[in-house]
């Protein structure tokens, strides 16, 4: 192929000419340092080209080399544990070869090609296989089993299979037809396009994160796409390193675009450590990361997001429900717009591109529970939840708007929460998931057929709190009447004994769907009990004095295996409440 | 025997365009030789075919275009390092200008940096102690952390950032310390403070600093950080040391880029700031940290002046984004006379959970950190409530509550700038102040450190 020549460097971007035999979005290797890059723009036969790497040295007259293929990632055994950097290259294998800083022009592929693993056949000689089918597994780690499926496209009679130890470029079956194929455990796939699938199908099943305000109140469906907006302070990694943790996904893709390095770092050493409830094992063993840290290259940041989502995809394929965290979705934007200024091209809002929300609403559509590619209709869903960093906490700005019009959950962090110490800072009345209804089915079938009611109670009271509160402001507390004092003291109990939760906690920090169902009761009990004592005559001071609101208060400390205390702290409450109606309110008179 | 090129054709600003010329790289050290002799430095921004853009570190004033001398140098700016900076005053470029010998340097390192490989970093987790008790109770340092400093113009972020220097230790520890120390566009007045004050307590003796001061060429500031953290990872990884990097201001650095943006005509992102401010920013705060396997570390202490006070203007957000947290100085406190003015609420620190607890500082350090800012949180509110009302509509515990956060304001947060309390009276103290409240509303704390520490018989307010 023809050799193009460097005729400009600005940053990250580089234009190459005699590069008319490349397409646009080719991978091309810049200069003899062979940095990697991407063709983004054509013009005759000038390319304009993002670089991946720091373009520090590189200057006009050096030779461009186009590889003639789209970025694309490699997949296959040997993704989940790893950390990659955002074009798929494992961050640990840099280090052995490149030393403790990320130095230039490491061409390592994603997969490890000496690493040998043992193949099961799940299919025999003769057996007839299309797109999607599973041909094969590979026990990856403890609780991932890797099914090596026919790459879409392809499609035969297999000729010859057998079990044993490959490496993932060795040929493991090959299907003959119209054309002989040899298969590799390996595949790839170009990170731009989505991988193929039967059809969408509307996802009504919630995704449990372990996380109240999150799973009682603004549930994500498997599937589904949620947006975690929140000024810097307000928890948005905590939510998002939460989420990784314990939300029931059978594999976690963690994107961390254009943050802090400790992040990773803490995830990297947090998570081998931390036990899956679901399978008793770390955690780290369904994880697979992809890590652009704000001072790597920014234009890497632009891929990394399309990175993990096709691996994310790839899992889906086999039939898992995948989750995908991108902490920042506004880091990306960013690296667009600074790509979209270098290449002069005419700004929209604050200087980010044009096509900016086009861009943001094909990342979250790739999101989706989907019927797979394959003879067996397995179900595999695709759950995105981006995180938004709005400059100045401020979610009128581009990138926040382009987010919410499309995402169907939106947990909104506030500051004035987290400087409160009220975490998650999620603020409950301008957060909405437009899954609630089909999860509210859900609740009430598998969960509790009070569920949902109980959720629309508890919201209330916390509605009626914030009108009530701005009498208080005015008037003071005093001026209300016992029964709304009642209810705002309700209302601080839903904030404080159950949507307060924390991160740090052992027992606080995961909170199962039978637990939480209970705490609500609970919660609720005392507003619906304080009611019946008021009622008959009891004085409100009485029902606050009650000692059993400590007990209330603490209930989130209770471990899972002793939920059923959360019961007998409701039949004490109303037994306390029984003997104060029955000395109907006297005590203090 | 380097090109010399007398093809200037352009001088706009901060920036130069020399054309004809061959074989320049992006980010090449440029040396201009003026007609009257001086020699200036540059760096290559942008190489469009035969014509380079160079950024002028020390400004354009009296450049001939016909009779200056280019010279493309064929590296980047590199910093000599060596040993012996401790103890030297530099320029924001990298020279001395303490009248003390030359430094011979044991190695050239590329100004710039490299980024640090995820996957080699070691999270930091070892608690800094720096006698502050509104830091080291509530918003814990950790070694290799990067925790900027929030201040507003005639706020004391200088004395407390001296003292934080002069004060911070590693509990139980005999390592090698350093204070690297970075003024970009500061005045005579600030930077003398800071040297005076490191004279006056000998660590001079441990300290290089780099001084850019307001009335030195504003574009080599954007050089004056990237030379402190070559000097500190220098010290840090290579020499094992223990460096607190102080950077100071940060809102001038950024306006010494906006000023090469704007000279550029890039279009702008928010309040005429670049685009890439962000990833900029990040390039300089991401240097903090740890690597594995080696003893040394980078921690960061930036200190920028948000200007009206505003936290939402994007130096103080972009940074608040990237930095692990920030300690934010109120006028407010700074009025009523509290030293350090911390205000503690919207101040954060990412990394104390892992710096704290049995082993670090004490057991009941987290729950009690979270009760306390509970507790000042509710008593701040109550103490509004007040104003608006009157003390006569709070209730009891609300006015509990408002005792609380006016004796936390004035004993936990006011300790003066030469006093330093251990970890020990920090936690102490925090309990003696919750004894204020009802022991109910001390929700936070594990029971088994509530009867550890506040026994029954001590509480001072009947349940």
């Amino acid at each position: 192929m023809k050799v193009g020549r460097i005729i400009k460097v600005s940053g990250p971007l580089v234009v190459a000419e005699g590069m008319d035999e490349a397409n646009v979005y080719d991978v091309v290797k810049v200069s003899e340092n062979k940095l990697i890059g991407e063709i983004i723009e054509m013009r005759g036969d000038k390319a304009s080209i993002q670089v991946y790497e720091e373009t520090t040295g590189i200057g006009p007259g050096e030779p461009v080399y186009t590889t003639g293929e789209p970025l694309s990632v490699e997949l296959g055994p040997g993704l989940v544990t790893t950390m990659f950097d955002g074009i798929q290259r494992p961050l640990d294998a840099i280090r052995e070869v490149g030393g403790d800083f990320l130095t230039r022009g490491i061409d390592l592929p994603g997969l490890d090609r000496e690493k040998k693993w043992h193949f099961t056949p799940t299919v025999k000689v003769g057996d007839e296989v299309g797109p999607g089918d599973v041909i094969g597994t590979v026990q990856e780690t403890a609780v991932v089993l890797h099914k090596i499926m026919v790459p879409p496209g392809i499609s035969g009679r297999v000729k010859s299979i057998e079990e044993g130890e490959f490496t993932v470029v060795d040929t493991v079956c090959v299907l003959e037809g119209d054309q002989e194929y040899e298969l590799q455990m390996m595949q790839k796939w170009p990170v731009r396009r989505g991988r193929p699938y039967i059809k969408k199908l509307d996802p009504d099943e919630p995704l449990i994160t372990g996380q109240r305000v999150i799973d009682t109140f603004f549930p994500a469906a498997k599937g589904g796409t949620a947006a975690v907006p929140g000024p810097f302070g307000s928890g948005k990694t905590v939510v998002q390193h939460q989420l990784a943790k314990w939300a029931d996904a059978e594999i976690i893709v963690y994107v961390g675009c254009g943050e802090r390095g400790n992040e990773m770092t803490d995830v990297l050493m947090e998570f081998p450590e931390i036990k899956d409830p679901r399978t008793g094992e770390s955690l780290m063993n369904r994880t697979i990361l992809i890590a652009n840290t704000s001072n790597m290259p920014v234009a890497a940041r632009e891929a990394s997001i399309y990175t993990g989502i096709t691996i994310a995809e790839y899992f889906r394929d086999m039939g898992y429900s995948v989750a995908i965290m991108a902490d920042s979705t506004s880091r990306w934007a960013e690296a667009l717009r600074e790509m979209s200024g270098r290449l002069e091209e005419m700004p929209g809002d604050e200087g980010y591109p044009a096509y900016l929300a086009s861009r943001a609403a094909e990342f979250y559509e790739r999101a989706g529970k989907v019927v797979c590619l394959g003879k067996d209709n397995r179900v595999g869903a695709l759950t995105v939840i981006g995180a938004v960093s709005p400059p100045g906490g401020d979610i009128s700005e581009p990138v926040s708007q382009a987010t919410l019009r499309i995402v169907k959950v939106f947990w909104g962090l506030d500051s004035s929460l987290a400087y409160r110490r009220h975490f998650p800072a999620i603020n409950w009345l301008n957060s909405y998931s437009l899954y609630q209804n089909k999860v509210d089915q859900w609740m009430d079938k598998n969960i509790d057929p009070e569920f949902s009611k109980n959720r629309i109670k508890a919201m209330t009271l916390l509605q009626e709190e914030s009108s009530l509160q701005e009498i208080v402001r005015l008037v003071g507390r005093d001026s209300l009447s016992e029964g709304d004092q009642l209810k705002l003291e309700a209302a601080k109990s839903i904030r404080e004994d159950f949507l307060q939760q924390n991160a740090f906690h052992e027992e606080d920090t995961y909170t199962s769907l039978n637990k939480q169902n209970l705490m609500l009761k609970m919660v609720l009990a005392f507003y619906d009990e304080g009611k019946r004592a008021l009622d008959n005559g009891v004085y409100l001071k009485e029902i606050l004095d009650l000692p059993v609101r400590e007990k209330i208060a603490r209930a989130k400390f209770i471990g899972e295996d002793r939920v059923s205390e959360i019961e007998s702290i409701i039949e004490e409450l109303k037994a306390s409440i029984d003997e104060l109606v029955s000395k109907g309110g006297i005590l203090n008179a | 025997m380097l090109k010399e090129y007398r093809t200037v054709t352009e001088v706009v600003g901060p920036l130069m365009l020399v054309e004809g010329v061959e074989g320049v790289k992006f980010e090449e050290l440029v040396e201009i030789e003026l007609q009257t002799g001086e020699i200036r430095r540059g760096r290559v921004l942008e190489i469009h075919e035969d014509k380079a853009l160079v950024q002028l570190f020390e400004g354009s004033a009296g450049i001939n275009l016909k009779n200056t001398k280019v010279r493309f140098l064929g590296r980047p700016l590199e910093l000599g390092v060596s040993h012996d900076m401790i103890g030297r005053i530099f320029d924001g470029l990298g020279r001395p200008i303490d009248d003390g010998p030359k430094i011979i340097p044991e190695k050239r390192m590329d100004i710039n940096g490299v980024p640090m490989n995820p996957v080699a970093r070691d999270y930091p987790s070892e608690f800094i102690q720096t006698g502050v008790s509104a830091i080291d109770g509530l918003n814990t340092l950790v070694r290799g952390q990067k925790l900027p400093i929030f201040s507003g113009s005639g706020l004391p972020h200088a004395e407390l950032a001296a003292q934080i220097a002069r004060q911070a230790r590693v509990l139980g520890e005999g390592e090698k310390f350093a204070v690297v120390f970075a003024a970009m566009g500061i005045t005579f007045e600030e930077a003398q403070f800071f040297m005076d004050d490191f004279t006056r307590t000998g660590a001079i003796d441990r300290a290089v600093l780099f001084i850019n001061l307001a009335d030195d060429p504003a574009i080599e500031r954007i050089a004056t950080p990237r030379m402190a953290l070559t000097c500190a990872e220098y010290l840090a990884y290579e020499r094992d040391m223990h460096v607190l990097v102080i950077l100071t201001d940060m809102t001038n650095y950024a306006e010494a880029l906006r000023e090469t943006s704007a000279a550029r005509k890039e279009v702008p992102g928010r309040r005429g700031y670049p685009g890439y401010l962000y990833t900029d920013l990040a390039t300089i705060y991401e240097r903090a940290g740890r690597i594995k396997g080696r003893p040394g570390s980078i921690t960061q202490i930036p200190i920028l002046t948000m200007p009206e006070d505003d936290i939402t203007h994007p130096i103080p957000d972009l940074t608040g984004y990237i930095t692990e947290g920030q300690i934010i100085l109120s006028r407010e406190l700074h009025k009523k006379g509290i030293e350090p003015p911390i205000n503690v609420l919207p101040s954060l620190s990412r990394l104390k959970d892992k710096g704290i607890g049995e082993g670090k500082t004490r057991e009941d350090h987290a729950d009690t950190m979270n009760q306390l800012f509970a507790a000042y949180a509710t008593g701040k509110e109550a103490r509004e409530l007040a104003v608006i009302l009157g003390e006569a509509a709070l209730s009891d515990t609300d006015k509990a509550f408002a005792k609380f956060a006016e004796e936390f304001e004035n004993r936990y947060v006011n300790q003066g700038y030469n006093n330093n309390r251990s970890i020990i009276e920090t936690l102490d103290l925090g309990w003696e102040l919750l004894k204020l409240l009802p022991r109910t509303e001390l929700k936070r704390i594990r029971d088994v450190f509530l009867e550890k520490y506040l026994p029954l018989e001590t509480e001072g307010v009947e349940k």
